[in-house]
């Protein structure tokens, strides 16, 4: 990485893949050689993607360490992200990373993992997911539980059949009710009442949960109940950052630096830390 | 010394009376400066830490975007003239902040251009309160020099770093030895007012209290305590330019803006003046020296002299510690 | 000011008002914003020539509004500012009781939003010896003068936004300069970012400002930018026939159209 902490990688993208409405995934590759073969990251960092001229956008990185490429995904929601979304294949777009902390796969070993997630919180997920997926004998039984608002809202939806057709992996997906189609399979509900109704046991089991905050609200006391302990509740922090080096200000919530010392944070390390995100 | 400085290409940053404030400003005039004060509206900071600051110059071509840095080897070399050691001991909590794991190449390469003469205080006012945060008005730390005035028009000469042995050398005929000389008899005495570490120790403990309410209710939510303290490094960073080049720059930004750390969705974890006025002194007095080891504050008073509605830190603090 | 301090016990106690907001003695010389709950805090309150901070700008911030209804302690420019952010819906009659104060050492309790109308018909706006000085010089120059004077003292501005937040007629949620889809006004402080924030601001308030040159007194770098606003509300005066803060209709002078509207702009 250059000495200059402000200064992105230029990126080319490769295929741009239409998840959702208004959600888009970028397969990206470097346009150094040097700099790709340089370049090292771990499921759950994040990057600061950059149109300039317009201004650099947060989000995480959403394709495994152990790809070969870099892939993310967003939501066109402003204006960096509304500029990169008129992107094509082919354009160039800045690339500022990896950032933060990961999850620590190598705690994991042996483990039965649980894997929650809601909407456009797949992507950091998946990350991961992939990660664990590719080096599957790693863990014991993985169970994959993912709902959006409706049907149309699901992304990775070519990767959730790759998913559901897996004898080793156990994947659950629901919509809203309301949010089903006549041919819809899966499941209708929210996340954490779906959670409660699966009432997986979390013997020897960690939890990653993504989701917008008032799903994650309702989710955390679910695991409580089913015995989950704080300690292997596991789940990403949002919050407005802008340097992703913990100068900037911005994301400092306590004494914490969500981009530096997250964004990956224990239930156990949340209930320590103020309201502030 | 002022003149061998200019002479050798230097450029001074001095306390200057400009378009009717006295503030730090690039001067090469001696007469214009400043030599005995309480303090400036703005903070030395700016020699280091510059409200803007250039990063990247960006094209857009056919293909596609590259991004050119500012050459920092271009930097000038600077001296600090006539800092109080208010100002000078900032550059050390600064310091802490860009180069906490990473390195901000702009900042350090400044710093390292500059040469921090110091001026001991031989008068303060009620806003005045370094001794409660670590500080004195005779702390030569941050200074390369430090000079306290003495009766009959000199200066106490004390050099504190190899940079201010290097400058001492080059101009031997301006310093003597001198024996004896009780720098406290020469400063200002301000009256210590708290403790820092029972300060730190205490608010550790003071999220959820309700006088962070009473406090800010008259805080009117701008920038200028932020803008004007030497220690604040808060940034945003921001392109403009147009379809085929422009700029990224950094500049200075303040946690007591309303809309600071609202998200894009629009929830903002601190919807409420006093949740960011907390913000300010817990970061300051318990989180930065938790996590950096440093304090936030060098008690130079100007966030109170510059507030509008006169939130006077060392005021706050005081009632806090009384709770 | 006994007379202030015994209403405002007399309110406090009876439960009338949660809050009575006036000013009270600060560090030094200064004068700062009060914020009185209690009876036996009223003592804190002053009022005298040196009370200049414009007290409406908090009627209507959340952080205020949540303690109760609020009594404030209203100089004339105070009472302006309350006409013009009633007309602007910002407050409403009922939950305000106002107590108007004069240089005089008056007290005068408002009945209505009304009786504040007559009143400040009667009393003309009075600008400061020192403010008209200056905008009589920067009168008498050219326009490439006036420029030069306005460009030096930009150049000083740091963009912390205290005179926004100075101002009770910067009412807005979500200032322009927060919009950064297109980004209107530039974050940064640099000389042509620095004129399109005052000049906009300026353009903002043009019709809307109540005289009590805040925006400059709370500027840290002492830019005069109470002046731009000052001389807008002049021109106004001269074009339109009226003044901010005089009236309880509902118009808001810019953003309306009568055929009497002066049109020589128009070329």
């Amino acid at each position: 990485m250059s000495d200059n902490i402000y200064k992105p990688y230029v990126m080319r993208i490769e295929k741009i893949i239409e998840e959702a409405p208004d959600v888009r995934t970028f397969r990206l590759r470097f346009t150094s050689e040097e700099e790709a073969a340089g370049f090292v990251f771990k499921a759950g960092q994040f990057a600061e993607y950059s149109v300039p001229g317009e201004g650099e956008s947060t989000f995480c990185i959403a394709s495994s360490p152990t790809r070969d490429y870099v892939e993310c995904t967003f939501r066109k929601a402003g204006r960096v992200t509304g500029a990169l979304a008129t992107l094509d294949e082919g354009d160039t777009l800045g690339f500022r990373g990896p950032y933060g902390n990961i999850f620590p796969l190598d705690e994991w070993k042996g483990k039965n993992l649980l894997f929650i997630a809601g909407g456009i919180a797949l992507p950091p997920m998946r990350c991961v997911i992939w990660n664990c997926l590719d080096t599957r004998e790693n863990f014991k039984d993985i169970t994959i539980l993912y709902g959006a608002r409706t049907v149309s809202d699901l992304v990775y939806k070519h990767e959730l059949k790759d998913w559901e057709e897996r004898p080793d992996v156990n994947l659950v997906t629901t919509v809203d009710p309301g949010g089903e189609t006549p041919d819809w399979k899966g499941q209708t509900g929210f996340v954490p009442t779906i959670l409660d109704k699966m009432a997986p046991s979390c013997e020897n089991t960690i939890a990653i949960v993504c989701g917008p905050p008032i799903m994650i609200k309702f989710t955390f006391p679910v695991l409580t109940k089913l015995g989950f302990r704080d300690e292997d509740i596991f789940t990403t922090l949002e919050n407005r950052m802008k340097c992703g080096f913990g100068k900037c200000g911005r994301c400092n919530v306590g004494e914490v630096f969500v981009c530096k010392d997250g964004p990956v944070f224990t239930y156990a390390q949340l209930k320590t830390l103020p309201a502030e995100y | 010394m002022f003149g061998f400085l200019t002479s050798a290409g230097k450029k001074i940053y001095a306390p200057v009376k400009k378009n009717g404030i006295l503030t730090f400003s690039f001067t090469s005039r001696f007469e214009e400066v400043e030599m005995s004060y309480v303090q400036t509206r703005l903070s030395a900071k700016s020699a280091a830490f510059p409200k803007i600051e250039k990063l990247l110059k960006y094209t857009i071509g056919k293909e596609g975007q590259s991004y050119e840095e500012v050459d920092v080897e271009k930097f000038p070399q600077v001296v600090v003239w006539g800092a109080h050691p208010c100002d000078a001991a900032a550059f050390h909590p600064l310091n802490a902040v860009f180069t906490w794991e990473t390195r901000d190449k702009y900042f350090t390469k400044r710093l390292e251009n500059l040469i921090v003469i110091g001026l001991s205080c031989t008068s303060h006012d009620e806003n005045c309160f370094c001794t409660s945060v670590g500080v004195h008005p005779g702390d030569t730390k941050g200074s390369d020099i430090l000079l306290t005035p003495m009766a009959g028009g000199d200066y106490l000469a004390e050099i504190v770093t190899p940079k201010g042995q290097a400058l001492a050398d080059a101009v031997p005929a301006l310093f003597s030895a001198v024996e004896g000389v009780d720098k406290t008899q020469l400063v200002t005495k301000v009256e210590k007012r708290f403790d820092h570490q029972e300060l730190h120790t205490k608010i550790n403990g003071m999220f959820e209290h309700p006088v962070w309410k009473e406090q800010a209710l008259r805080c009117i939510g701008c920038g200028a305590c932020t803008y004007v303290c030497p220690v604040c490094s808060c940034f945003d960073i921001q392109d403009e330019g147009g379809i085929f080049g422009g700029l990224r720059y950094r500049c200075w930004d303040s946690c007591g803006f309303g809309h600071f750390t609202i998200h894009t969705s629009g929830h903002n974890p601190r919807e409420t003046q006093d949740t960011r006025w907390r913000q300010r002194l817990m970061h300051k007095f318990s989180y930065q020296p938790q996590r950096q080891e440093v304090f936030g504050c060098v008690g130079c008073g100007r966030c109170s002299r510059s507030c509008p509605v006169d939130m006077n830190i060392s005021e706050h603090l005081t009632q806090i510690m009384a709770l | 000011m006994n007379k202030l301090k015994e209403r405002a016990k007399e309110l406090l106690t009876s439960g009338t008002v949660q809050v009575v907001v006036g000013y009270e003695k600060g560090t030094g010389e200064r004068i700062r914003p009060a914020f009185i709950t209690r009876p036996e805090d009223a003592d804190r309150l002053v009022f005298d020539a040196g009370c200049h901070h414009n007290l409406a700008l908090y009627l209507y911030k959340h952080e205020t509004k949540h303690l109760g209804k609020i009594a404030v302690v209203a100089p004339p420019f105070v009472l302006r500012s309350i006409l013009i952010l009633t007309t602007e819906f910002q407050i409403e009659e009922n939950r305000l009781i106002v107590l108007g104060v004069t240089p005089g050492d008056e007290l005068i309790e408002f009945g209505s939003f009304s009786e504040i109308e007559t009143w400040v018909n009667q009393h003309p706006v009075e600008m400061k010896e020192k403010d008209r000085e200056i905008l009589k010089q920067l009168s008498a120059m050219n326009s490439g003068e006036r420029w030069k004077f306005w460009q030096n003292e930009f150049l000083k501005c740091i963009k912390c936004f205290a005179c926004r937040g100075a101002c009770p007629m910067c009412s807005c949620f979500r200032c322009t300069v927060d919009y950064n889809n297109p980004q209107w006004i530039s974050v940064g402080s640099h000389q042509l970012g620095n004129f399109d924030w005052h000049l906009m601001r300026a353009m903002h308030l043009a019709g809307r400002c109540s005289v009590c040159g805040q925006c400059g007194e709370a500027c840290p770098m002492d830019i005069p930018v109470h002046l731009l606003s000052f001389q807008l509300n002049e021109d106004i005066l001269r074009m339109f026939g009226s003044r901010a803060g005089l009236t309880l209709k509902k118009e808001s002078l810019l953003s309306s159209f009568k055929p009497s509207d002066v049109e020589n702009f128009i070329r």
